[in-house]
């Protein structure tokens, strides 16, 4: 439910981006998104829509980079994967363990239209 | 780090910055954490907290896992030791500001009407109704929800999960942003273990130890006033903690974005 809050704040940022480069639209938006982020994908793709609508990112497609859960091992010191509520090392077992990716919630990139759109403002 | 001159990039993200593109579209990288204008509000509270030397929690778990009234408990143990103020979150009514103004202590209501948390903002908003001269502790009591309370900074310094032992003792496993932000866990209403068979304090821990969180965890009634003083102890703790920081200009994020931050986080 808090995915709208979470849309209403990417809305604000590609707005800004489209600013920074005096362009007129976004026409691909890029989200790198972790399961630990506690934002639902699905959920955001939905509620983008309802955030987005008349601005300059309407048309706007929505892509997700799912980022893999990885834990790096205190202990034994190595890389593994992990689920979601079992962060412990993939090798040893160790809870001791540091999350390295996984709980992104970033805005990556995105695409701006640099012709004149097809159907331009007046 | 700012978004123009590509300092954000680092040998760990480089490769998600540069991406072909469709003609007549230019791509920009920009690896800015979504919330960051919350976490920017957020890390404004903060400062103000630690200008003041004020220690800042807050309180997460589901409705009715006795949050209010370990809070009730709380300031009456420790009145004569700290000055406390609360700020309360929920959807809706003025009660819990008023059970803990009942107690003598300075309680600001947030009514978030159909919010399922707070942010950085509205607690901002709050502070400017509250006076924090001589504040020791500032409690932040979230609203009654395991989800998405987790995602939202608020400026706090320690995140404290409750966990009461009528819930089940997996709640750590299935809710695990929740229990992986706690910088301490609460299970409380112990007093009620004897009449459940179902609930184990272990396992529980074990669950919480899976998220890689080391997080002190206490058993307590706040009711019945068992195991309160190892939660006492550790808010006095803390707050001698939160002061030694303040003396040399540092500063304290919950445990769980700081360390992340080291790796892949990217803010702005």
């Amino acid at each position: 439910m808090h995915e709208l809050a979470v849309a209403q704040a990417l809305v604000e940022q590609v707005d800004a981006v489209i600013d920074q480069h005096n362009a007129a639209q976004a026409s691909m938006i890029r989200v790198r998104i972790g399961p630990l982020a506690g934002v639902v994908p699905e959920l955001l793709a939905t509620a983008f829509p309802l955030a987005a609508a008349g601005s300059r990112m309407e048309h706007a497609a929505l892509e997700f980079t799912h980022a893999p859960i990885r834990v790096r091992c205190q202990t034994c010191g190595l890389d593994t994967e992990a689920a979601m509520n079992r962060l412990v090392c993939g090798a040893c077992g160790d809870w001791h363990t540091q999350l390295i990716s996984g709980d992104e919630l970033l805005l990556e990139s995105v695409e701006l239209a640099t012709t004149p759109s097809l159907t331009p403002e007046s | 780090m700012c978004d123009t001159c590509g300092c954000n990039l680092t040998p760990g993200n480089k490769h998600l910055a540069f991406k072909p593109v469709a003609k007549g579209a230019t791509a920009v990288s920009v690896l800015k954490g979504l919330l960051a204008k919350n976490d920017d509000q957020a890390a404004h509270n903060r400062a103000h907290f630690d200008r003041r030397g004020i220690l800042a929690i807050n309180l997460m778990s589901s409705p009715g896992s006795g949050k209010t009234a370990l809070l009730e408990a709380t300031l009456v143990a420790l009145k004569d030791e700290f000055t406390c103020a609360v700020i309360e979150g929920d959807l809706e009514t003025e009660n819990d500001a008023e059970r803990i103004r009942a107690k003598g202590v300075q309680a600001h209501q947030i009514v978030t009407g159909t919010a399922c948390h707070l942010d950085a903002h509205l607690v901002h908003d709050a502070l400017h109704h509250m006076s924090l001269d001589g504040v020791d502790l500032l409690f932040i009591e979230n609203v009654g929800n395991l989800v998405c309370p987790a995602s939202f900074d608020l400026g706090q310094h320690l995140n404290v999960t409750l966990l009461s032992v009528t819930e089940g003792d997996d709640k750590p496993a299935k809710y695990p942003v929740m229990f992986r932000a706690a910088d301490a866990m609460l299970l409380t209403k112990i007093d009620l273990l004897a009449v459940l068979d179902d609930f184990d304090c272990d396992k529980a821990e074990a669950h919480l130890r899976n998220l890689a969180n080391p997080a002190p965890v206490m058993r307590l009634s706040a009711r019945k006033e068992l195991g309160m003083e190892a939660w006492y102890a550790w808010l006095r703790e803390q707050l001698a903690a939160q002061r030694a920081r303040v003396a040399v200009g540092q500063s304290r994020r919950p445990a769980i974005q700081s360390d992340g931050m080291k790796y892949h986080r990217v803010t702005a």
